[in-house]
């Protein structure tokens, strides 16, 4: 019982940071049909830009429940100022390309971003645990539980909740809805789809760096790391469906879940279950198991 | 004899003889380890041709590595005139059995599943500790016709000369291969799948055979790897930035020609190791700064280069993309 307990518990935390990141990947996927590899660099650059912050206000002298503004903040910035110049400069070139040579042009993009992170920040890691103590652990069924990361099982609840709402419940969700659902009518129809294929960008960029941003406190930030992220979100998108929101939740749970289990019961299968689960449902549902309907052409 | 494989033939028996009575050894090593990754992205180009990209044949590339190191650990075998051959052979066997799987997929699926495989290999070989987890575990002695070596330079141009020779016939094979019927499919097949069923050929029995020829390559390219770095391990054998590096080097060489992976790779090889040594903290910003100016600036890869400088159309050759077909 404690041990299915621990398991649950440790998989909703991962799950959700995933789910986090992973919704930013499958929107973007979903509205501008970019498989974004750069999407690890958003999520290295917010956990670096949050780790640096709060190491910053530390310092100054804010108290540890004080410094966890620093996460939303990076999230914005890294978000608003790198998703913005990115879309500006390269992915508003690259629409209409072969999907691959789209996916190659981001894998290069996520190459440079990951450079550019050691010559701003160096090569040494970041410890930026102040949130954490700030945050009382929870007793739930005897067991001790890390209060930071009941948090982030909340955020990311929210989100999905907030994202669910936008979608379905206003203009702006319509207008991507349509877009998503085909684009050319979409734009015969008058929808200005390359301002709506921006902001969906920028907002799936802030959702990347929100994800690193939130997890920077937990883990020690060191080059490198967003690299494992990006295949892992991508496993997350297509076990889901590409461009799905309830998709990319029972996904990220899937794995979050799996994870979870393998670390604490089986750790041989840890690294390939999650690849394994993604082999299997490619084989038998290849659109993911939650796809967006899809429009049929004639 | 056609002009290309005139020009193969002239090609590396060039290189043969540069390297072996001029090229110093760190450069002759640098062709020995480009060349063996241009196998694997000759058999990527087959597919390319075909519209198809792999984000996961390092999963055959380290197939082949792991077979040739284990033959040599586990069976005592050595001897490179098996090795090698066993190395292909596994992975076109593995490539054929997931082949019925993987041609019913196109696009991103076809990449993606790929990966997922190759990640499955990734994660059983780090956690296998009999095979030396992540470390991995150092390459027999090559023999060739029971024959070893422990003089370096000697060894080195064993396999300098071995990679020249084997390069040129897979080269000339792959070539002959695009030319007859079934590898005149292969652009087709990009072009109008439905069109090529009304002709008669199967589009999944032909993408099958093509992704089995390019699975065999990336395992021979393996095992050649295996044994010029004397050291097989799963994060730089099989990890998904090899097959990064490996689609990498297929853009950057482009789709014109059979001769491009072989150039494009050396290039690959040398900028890698120049940005490493000027910038060590900033090499893959150049790496990735030159992939993006591939494909914003040159589509066609070095080798549009090479046939323009050449003063040659070749209308005979695909465009690199579907762009300039004019969609």
């Amino acid at each position: 019982m404690d041990l299915a307990l621990t398991i649950l518990v440790e998989g909703l935390g991962y799950a959700s940071y995933l789910f986090i990141v992973s919704l930013g990947l499958t929107i973007i996927f979903g509205v501008l049909k970019i498989l974004n590899v750069a999407h690890g660099a958003f999520y290295a650059w917010g956990a670096y830009a949050c780790a640096f912050l709060i190491g910053e206000f530390s310092t100054m002298g804010v108290s540890d429940l004080g410094t966890m503004v620093a996460i939303p903040i990076a999230a914005l910035a890294v978000g608003l100022v790198l998703g913005s110049a990115i879309e500006r400069t390269i992915i508003r070139n690259l629409y209409g390309r072969d999907e691959v040579i789209i996916v190659l042009a981001t894998f290069g993009l996520f190459l440079v971003l990951e450079d550019v992170i050691l010559l701003v920040f160096g090569v040494d890691p970041y410890f930026a645990f102040q949130p954490t103590l700030a945050i009382p652990g929870v007793q739930i069924g005897g067991i001790y539980q890390d209060g930071y990361k009941l948090t982030m099982i909340a955020l990311s609840l929210a989100i999905g909740l907030v994202s669910w709402f936008v979608l379905n419940r206003t203009h702006w969700g319509k207008l991507v809805s349509a877009i998503i659902f085909d684009s050319d009518l979409a734009v015969a129809m008058g929808v200005n789809v390359r301002r709506v294929f921006y902001v969906v960008f920028v907002v799936g960029a802030v959702l990347g760096a929100l994800g690193g941003a939130y997890i920077a406190p937990t883990i020690s930030v060191s080059p490198g790391f967003g690299v494992e992220v990006i295949v892992l979100s991508f496993a997350v998108v297509v076990i889901g469906g590409m461009g799905s929101i309830g998709g990319a939740a029972i996904g990220a749970l899937l794995v979050g879940l799996l994870r979870a289990y393998a670390v604490l019961q089986w750790p041989e299968i840890e690294l390939f279950v999650v690849y394994a689960v993604m082999a299997a449902v490619l084989i038998f549902r290849p659109e993911g198991l939650f796809a967006p309907a899809k429009a049929r052409k004639i | 004899m056609d002009r290309t494989v005139i020009g193969l033939t002239v090609g590396f028996a060039l290189v043969a003889l540069l390297g072996v009575f001029v090229l110093p050894d760190w450069l002759m090593s640098q062709i020995l380890i480009a060349f063996s990754r241009a196998l694997a992205v000759l058999g990527l180009l087959v597919l390319w041709r075909t519209g198809l990209i792999s984000f996961g044949h390092a999963l055959y590339f380290g197939l082949g590595a792991y077979t040739v190191a284990m033959l040599g650990k586990d069976l005592g075998i050595t001897e490179v005139l098996i090795t090698l051959p066993a190395a292909g052979l596994v992975a076109a066997l593995v490539g054929f059995a997931l082949g019925f799987i993987i041609r019913k997929y196109r696009e991103i699926f076809f990449a993606m599943l790929n990966l997922a495989f190759s990640m499955v290999l990734f994660g059983i070989l780090v956690k296998t500790e009999a095979l030396g987890s992540t470390d991995g575990f150092s390459v027999e002695q090559p023999t060739l016709f029971g024959i070893g070596t422990d003089d370096s330079t000697t060894k080195l141009t064993a396999l300098f000369l071995g990679i020249c020779v084997i390069g040129w016939l897979a080269a000339i094979f792959v070539h002959r291969y695009l030319r007859s019927i079934l590898g005149n499919l292969t652009t087709a097949v990009r072009d109008n799948e439905i069109r090529v069923e009304y002709l008669g050929y199967s589009v999944a029995e032909a993408i099958h055979g093509k992704y089995v020829m390019s699975a065999a390559l990336a395992g021979l390219a393996g095992g050649f790897m295996a044994l010029a770095l004397g050291q097989v391990d799963p994060e730089s054998m099989v990890n998904w930035t090899v097959s990064g590096e490996l689609v990498f080097v297929t853009v950057l060489a482009g789709p014109g020609s059979v001769a491009a992976p072989f150039i494009g790779s050396l290039v690959f090889e040398l900028l890698r190791t120049y940005a490493f040594e000027l910038v060590p903290y900033a090499w893959q910003l150049i790496v990735g700064g030159t992939l993006l100016a591939v494909i914003f600036f040159l589509p066609g890869g070095l080798w549009s280069v090479i046939s323009k400088l050449g003063g040659r159309s070749r209308p005979s050759d695909p465009p690199a993309n579907r762009e300039e077909a004019g969609r």
